[in-house]
């Protein structure tokens, strides 16, 4: 006879209220004919209910559903972020959709979900689970990034997403089931006490589990040598799906990706411990060093969300509490620099045009002073410079590793910071110093809902970056 | 009752012919059912696992694999069709409007 798991409601409530809000934004879509903009608001809504009642629980950590579920300071921080970031990319999307003409209310829904998936995905506590909250994450974005059907750069997009994608969940889920057969269950709870007390830990099972998983989470991720998706899928797909795929959903793996690693297997830490700083290594170099030679600021933003994914991975080696809260405050702040940029390329991106390359930016400065002092805010904070939010995000990252004595990691990681600076700073010099080709062509379109986007995230780089104490300290937890 | 290694020794040869058809096969459909036949095999491995420890946990994460497999179909072979509207093959050498 097994027992009746503890349901718990209260603790899935923001699941909960997110998945009904989706549910009743598609149902809206069949009544109210073809002005979706109601939906923006109801999805809006929803968001901002899932996000409250995150907080029903109190902070400290509750497992619910026979512990497969937690409630804790780390999912509910990061149930915010998730919920900011999907509000962030539901407003960039309103005029983004008018003027490319996709008319679909599924749209707002499929975020709505996505959005569900990706609190699942941090909130649990179980390996099942997590499968189950990385595949809704992953499914959902698949669509999103099809969305635009007419177009082929879109279609290939969704293609090669989907494709690698769930190649990638295949290792996954491999991985998945080899540590379950070597430590005979799925709570992370749970495997962190086998490993602690027996003679399983150098089972060649579980450690072809333990590589397994390190391939599967670095294609969700794309960290370096898994990449290679990563650039395409974020220049074909819809530039405010570019913006949502490289904040939430990223944030959600590393979520997932720290759990399993930092609370289910650290006893074996010795044998994961080398691959992770390798690949941490490499991400960082080959996404800086990529990004160099882009011309398109899509791709440019891709192999830079590629080197930030490198960072962060540095945060989840160094294993401890102050790694955990560095890892919690560089989503946040990578959020709002993240979105700013693209919300940047969005209200300048040419009718149908779609590929707006870094010459396209020469004399904005001129023409457009305060949009072009925006963007070199965020393109600054992206690079870590003080006073932004993005260096004191990487500082406290790289603290936390000094602090486990991971010097090597850290002055590679600084060094690729520098190395970063080059290609931020090319925009900011085309902006400023170099004369367009010809006519100054390019048309801002200023949209209500963008410039708030892009208000917001001013904000919240320079506040994250100046007074980030409140933020930290909630994170310390 | 076969020993556990039987089952795992099928599954490994089945995740490799997955895998194998993944990298190797040009079918944009092919290349899609193996990795189908990826996730089955690990299915296999998790009920052995799931027989072998006496336990339950292996049967639920196998008939969650098979939900989330249908669902990825769904999508996937939506599509496959969307992408085959405005360019008719299927051949995954032709899409390459976009690299590096």
């Amino acid at each position: 006879m097994i027992p009746a798991p503890i349901v718990d409601l209260v603790s899935l409530s923001p699941v909960i209220v997110l998945s009904l809000f989706a549910m009743g934004v598609l149902i809206l879509d069949l009544f109210i004919g073809k002005d979706k903009t109601v939906l923006v608001f109801l999805s809006l809504l929803g968001l901002f209910l899932a996000a409250v009642s995150s907080l029903a629980k109190g902070t400290g950590p509750i497992y619910s559903f026979s512990n497969s579920y937690v409630v804790d300071t780390f999912s509910i921080f990061l149930t915010f972020v998730f919920a900011i970031s999907s509000a962030l990319a539901i407003m960039l999307s309103v005029s983004y959709n008018k003027e490319q003409g996709i008319k679909i209310g599924e749209y707002y829904s499929i975020i709505l979900f996505c959005t569900v998936g990706m609190i699942v995905l941090a909130s649990s506590a179980d390996l099942i689970m997590i499968f189950l909250g990385i595949e809704i994450v992953s499914i959902s974005l698949y669509i999103l990034a099809g969305i635009r059907r007419t177009e082929k750069r879109s279609n290939e997009a969704a293609l090669k997403y989907f494709l690698l994608g769930a190649f990638a969940s295949g290792f996954l889920l491999y991985g998945m089931a080899l540590v379950y057969g070597a430590t005979g269950t799925t709570h992370l709870k749970d495997i962190a006490s086998v490993l602690a007390s027996s003679e399983f830990k150098t089972s060649p099972i579980l450690l072809m589990g333990v590589v397994l998983l390190v391939v599967g989470f670095g294609f969700k991720v794309a960290s370096v040598p898994f990449h290679m998706w990563a650039p395409d899928v974020y220049q074909g797909s819809a530039t405010p799906v570019t913006a949502f795929m490289s904040v939430g959903p990223k944030a959600a793996v590393f979520a997932a990706f720290f759990r399993i690693f930092v609370e289910g297997i650290p006893n074996i830490s010795d044998y994961w411990d080398t691959i992770l700083c390798i690949v941490a290594v490499i991400t960082m170099f080959v996404g800086n060093l990529g990004a160099i030679i882009q011309d398109n600021m899509k791709r440019l933003l891709a192999y830079s969300s590629i080197s930030h994914a490198g960072y962060i991975l540095v945060a989840l080696i160094a294993k401890n509490s102050l790694g955990m809260s560095s890892l919690l405050f560089y989503m946040l702040a990578y959020a709002f620099m993240s979105f700013g940029a693209f919300a940047i390329i969005i209200i300048l991106d040419k009718q149908n045009g779609d590929n707006l390359e870094v010459k396209d930016y020469a004399g904005l400065g001129f023409k457009h002073p305060v949009i072009a002092v925006c963007m070199s805010i965020f393109l600054l904070s992206l690079g870590g410079l003080p006073p932004f939010a993005g260096f004191v995000g990487k500082f406290y990252i790289f603290s936390a590793a000094v602090k486990e004595g991971y010097i090597t990691l850290v002055v590679l990681g600084v060094l690729n910071s520098a190395i970063s600076f080059y290609y931020y700073l090319r925009v900011i010099v085309y902006m400023y110093m170099k004369e367009p080709e010809g006519d100054y062509q390019v048309q801002p379109s200023l949209a209500p809902f963008s410039l708030l986007v892009i208000g917001i995230a001013v904000f919240g780089t320079i506040e994250l970056g100046i007074f980030p104490g409140p933020v930290i300290s909630w994170t310390m937890n | 009752m076969a020993p556990l290694s039987h089952y795992l020794v099928l599954s490994g040869i089945l995740f490799t012919i997955g895998v194998m058809g993944v990298l190797v096969r040009r079918n944009a459909i092919v290349v899609f059912m193996s990795i189908e036949i990826m996730l089955n095999a690990v299915n296999i491995s998790l009920i052995a696992f799931d027989r072998y420890l006496g336990q339950h946990d292996g049967q639920i994460f196998s008939f969650m694999v098979m939900a989330v497999a249908a669902a990825e179909v769904s999508v996937g072979l939506a599509i496959v069709i969307a992408m085959f509207r405005n360019k008719p093959t299927i051949n995954l050498d032709e899409f390459n409007l976009m690299k590096w």
